[in-house]
């Protein structure tokens, strides 16, 4: 799996179980709404159903009267909060003033909060909720991104500049074309709910069981928003059940349950329902125009790629769209463009690859339709044109085993008995279609700390503020930690989820075992030296002489490498000292500066898709990933098969419609919104190439959480393509499309 | 919580006193018309291994076995326990001995974020009993009501058609 010298007993690299499984399995595994007290409240939200206006009056009488309620709040009757934009910015902020629920009269965007009522129970709350009236002054309102291009404004995103001169490229190339892509609005729909559990401790502080991606960014927010002392806010956060990007933000309920319990000094829980999921952020839709122009032999010679993209009217939202169209294929002429079309709705919000999700499966399409026009074979098309270098920054890559995940993924695939010509494979009425497409991410480093303490009986216990999302973080960073001390990892315990650990960035990105890793591998290493000063200072110490460079610690011992039997385990050195610990606070190396850094894909896909009546079905996916040092390569396919499903989502099923009538979604439901089923999913083959990276970070490791989806939609329509000979540019790929 | 603190145990008129066996032992509650065996679940007997993904019956997160057989426990009235024998994710374990589905659950990494999990599993277990997969396509079609947003469905394949065989030999839940 990797190539880094590792003694065989490391742990780094084995596919260990989940140390969380068990939990999980058995139920134990509490998430931020199953934190139960008793006296418990119970709060239900109240939405708006209008996309813009202001509320007139709030009749709440209805639900004060029934018993058991205790407070029915709303902007009128709130605690104070904070009045300026600063106070309710977050690790996540997109450009402009964040939403302040229950702050005044104005609504925004269908399905904003305008109540919350708080009852005993849970079922005397949804009751008395639905009894709350609210009169409104309605506003006309525009939530169709097509019908207001015109009022497009650059996006706040620092694009690369202009290289070479891509107009007049596009005029002398031999063979141009331009091509328009639709993507619909996404929702993340983890299987938990948001939800916030606001324990109201007898001090008057607050612990809170939020479901976030960042205790810390939930915990700033809550301290800025509600002008409190930082010591009378901690979030808690020990299990997520799935975010995708709709955690990195504090949502709604998080604020509407600290009101409740600070209004009435008492434990209050929000959590949101299935619809109300629908209320908050998710990938906006977006149109992308690209052209691209190629010598006669394929060779780019002209790139162009334009976004426009829905956002609110009180943020834009920026994610990295178009860059890549300007990193992943070598050419000289490239412009890119990036507009923000503001509409009256809820602020977009990074969901799983933000951004290169979107912009890949655009110039993914593209190149398969310029391989197309110039009857190149996709792959090979992408091998003439393989980039060395990313041009955007002017950097060469600290590792880009990109030309291994094309040759293993399409030997693994059988790419090479591909016919050229659409529809020309089939297997009884069912048309066979074989597609691929390349996929990237960045490979982030972001500063992280983290705390490493052996106890007197010798167990390790390393924490850090991050989370594990269902990303693997608790058994990873436990595989870092045990490798890092010499200590099995029965004898290591991870400890996250607590905005009162050393500080760690938002979980997202695919940055967290590079920069939480780095950190815990630090804090080890900073242990070992405290550890073996104890050592030289003991009675007739073996490493009275030597230097710590001299040492390793190895099956919990430590011993001179030179010589091994020189050896002294680490329990006999604890026996001396008590316990010890030590924090490290990491940040990227300054060696990174000089190169580009970014993970890897070749995703290789065949869909049958039946002739008579469209219904398409993706039978098989090889994706071939390139990420740098595999940690735990069990969990690590785990998170390519996500992505691998997310993208056949994406291509065939996902897609939340409004009724611009109403400025209203109207399939907010999992039995509308469409997300893969268990027999939707077929063989789905993952590969890590090997990747050597002594740049990115000390472990070599770039983290997968974003990189399986990307490319994923595009081979499916591309392959789609090959099936039928029909190019649909607009997702989702649904049989009426076809037919 | 145990059940006996219910607020509407004692003084609401409204309350049916049910008897049930949960996870194999016997209980007597008294329960409201309108609460579904879900929330009296997680909210009243703090049994929050069921989860709540949709409240709609339409996620499968909260499946648990009603006489061995998979319901969804949020389109489940807890009146409607009355004489029944329920099993949620915490009845399947024997002490610290995992179900051979739990067990191979975790060996198969057949979830992420682990909040489907328990539905999965229950609607294995259910699975199993009703004897109707065959292959592993069936197990795909008959597994398709719980869904996990996680993506770890060709895990959660491969974990339920290697504990099938002795999930089947223990004759179910």
């Amino acid at each position: 799996m990797n190539a880094h010298a590792q003694p065989d007993s490391s742990p780094l690299g084995r596919p260990l179980d989940r140390v969380d499984g068990p939990l999980k399995v058995t139920g134990q595994a509490r998430y931020a709404g199953e934190f139960n007290e008793g006296g418990l409240l119970y709060g239900s939200v109240v939405s708006s159903t209008i996309a813009r206006g202001r509320v007139l009056s709030i009749d709440g009488a209805a639900a004060e009267a029934v018993p058991g309620v205790q407070l029915v709040l709303t902007h009128l009757n709130r605690p104070r909060l904070a009045a300026d934009d600063d106070s309710y910015e977050d690790m996540d902020s997109a450009e402009g003033s964040a939403i302040r629920p229950l702050f005044n009269d104005r609504v925004l965007y269908s399905g904003q909060p305008l109540a919350l009522v708080v009852a005993d129970n849970l079922e005397i709350a949804r009751h008395a909720a639905s009894l709350v009236t609210i009169e409104y002054a309605a506003e006309a309102h525009q939530t169709d991104l097509v019908a207001a291009l015109d009022q497009a404004h650059a996006a706040p995103a620092e694009l690369p500049e202009p290289r070479g001169d891509a107009e007049a490229a596009l005029l002398g190339a031999a063979l141009s074309i331009e091509l328009e892509y639709a993507l619909p609005i996404e929702h993340h729909n983890p299987m938990e709910p948001h939800a916030s559990t606001v324990l109201y401790q007898d001090d008057g502080s607050l612990l809170i069981y939020d479901k976030t991606q960042g205790p810390q960014n939930s915990q700033q927010y809550v301290q800025h928003v509600f002008l409190l002392d930082k010591e009378k806010v901690r979030i808690l956060a020990p299990f997520v059940g799935g975010a995708f990007g709709s955690g990195l933000r504090p949502q709604y309920q998080l604020p509407l349950a600290v009101m409740a319990a600070l209004v009435l000094k008492r434990s209050v829980r929000v959590t949101l329902t299935r619809q109300q999921m629908f209320t908050f952020g998710y990938r906006p839709r977006m149109l992308q125009r690209l052209r691209l122009g190629c010598t006669a032999n394929g060779t780019l010679q002209a790139i162009t790629h334009d976004a426009f993209a829905q956002t609110s009217r009180f943020e834009d939202f920026t994610e990295h769209v178009v860059e890549w169209s300007g990193m992943l294929y070598h050419c000289d002429n490239v412009r890119l463009g990036y507009q923000m079309v503001p509409l009256d709705v809820f602020t977009p919000l990074d969901m799983r690859a933000p951004g290169a999700t979107e912009g890949v499966f655009a110039l993914e399409c593209a190149m398969d339709e310029l391989a197309c026009a110039a009857a190149i074979d996709p792959l090979q098309l992408r091998l003439l044109n393989f980039a060395d270098t990313n041009q955007n920054e002017g950097k060469p890559y600290s590792s880009k085993e990109l030309r291994a995940c094309y040759a293993q993924g399409a030997e693994r695939f059988g790419w090479d008995r591909r016919s050229m010509e659409p529809r020309s494979m089939r297997d009884g009425h069912q048309l066979v279609g074989w597609g691929m497409a390349t996929g990237v991410w960045e490979a982030m480093q972001n500063p992280a700390s983290a705390r490493a303490a052996l106890a007197a009986d010798g167990t390790l216990t390393v924490s850090s503020a991050t989370t594990d999302i269902g990303t693997g973080t608790y058994t990873v960073m436990t595989q870092i930690a045990a490798a890092a001390m010499g200590l099995p990892v029965e004898q290591v315990e991870f400890k996250l989820g607590d905005s009162s650990l050393p500080t760690a960035p938002l979980q997202g990105g695919s940055f967290t075992v590079s920069s939480v890793g780095t950190a815990v591998q630090q804090a080890c290493t900073a242990l070992q030296g405290k550890l073996f000063e104890v050592a030289q200072r003991l009675p007739q110490s073996p490493f009275a002489g030597a230097v710590l460079e001299q040492v390793e610690f190895v099956d919990g011992q430590l011993r001179l490498r030179e010589s091994p039997e020189t050896a002294l385990a680490i329990a006999e050195v604890l026996a001396a000292s008590g316990p010890l610990e030590a924090q490290a606070d990491a940040k990227p190396d300054e060696k990174r500066d000089k190169f580009a850094t970014a993970t890897h894909s070749a995703v290789f896909v065949e869909v049958k898709v039946d002739e008579a009546l469209g219904s398409i079905q993706v039978s098989r996916v090889v994706s071939a990933i390139a990420a740098g040092r595999v940690v735990n390569p069990k969990m690590a396919r785990n998170q390519i098969l996500g992505g691998v499903v997310w993208g056949i989502g994406m291509a065939l099923q996902e897609e939340t419609q409004i009724d611009h009538n109403l400025g209203r979604y109207m399939n907010h439901s999992l039995a509308e919104y469409h997300i893969p089923v268990n027999a939707d999913i077929h063989d789905i083959e993952v590969i890590f190439v090997e990747e050597n990276d002594d740049v990115v970070n000390a472990l070599g490791s770039k983290g997968v959480g974003e990189i399986g989806i990307v490319g994923v939609a595009s081979a499916v329509a591309n392959a789609i393509y090959h099936a039928t000979g029909k190019r649909i540019r607009e997702l989702p790929i649904t049989l009426d499309k076809l037919l | 919580m145990s059940a006996t603190s219910l607020r509407e145990g004692r003084s609401d008129p409204a309350a049916h006193s049910i008897s049930l066996v949960l996870n194999g032992q016997p209980r007597q509650l008294d329960v409201l018309p309108w609460t579904t065996v879900l929330d009296l679940l997680r909210e009243q007997l703090d049994l929050t291994g069921s989860k709540k993904g949709c409240d709609h019956g339409q996620c499968g997160a909260c499946t648990v076995l009603l006489d061995g057989k998979r319901v969804n426990a949020c389109l489940t009235l807890a009146v409607m326990l009355d004489g029944r024998d329920l099993t949620t994710i915490e009845g399947l374990a024997n002490g610290d001995q995992l179900h051979p589905l739990q067990e191979a659950f975790v060996r198969h990494d057949a979830f992420q974020c682990g909040y489907c999990t328990p539905g999965q599993i229950c609607s294995a277990v259910g699975l199993a009993r009703e004897g109707r997969a065959q292959s592993r396509d069936e197990i795909s079609e008959l597994m398709s009501g719980n869904l996990c947003r996680c993506g770890a469905y060709n895990n959660i394949l491969d974990a339920i058609e290697e504990a099938l065989p002795a999930t089947r030999g223990e004759g179910g839940a």
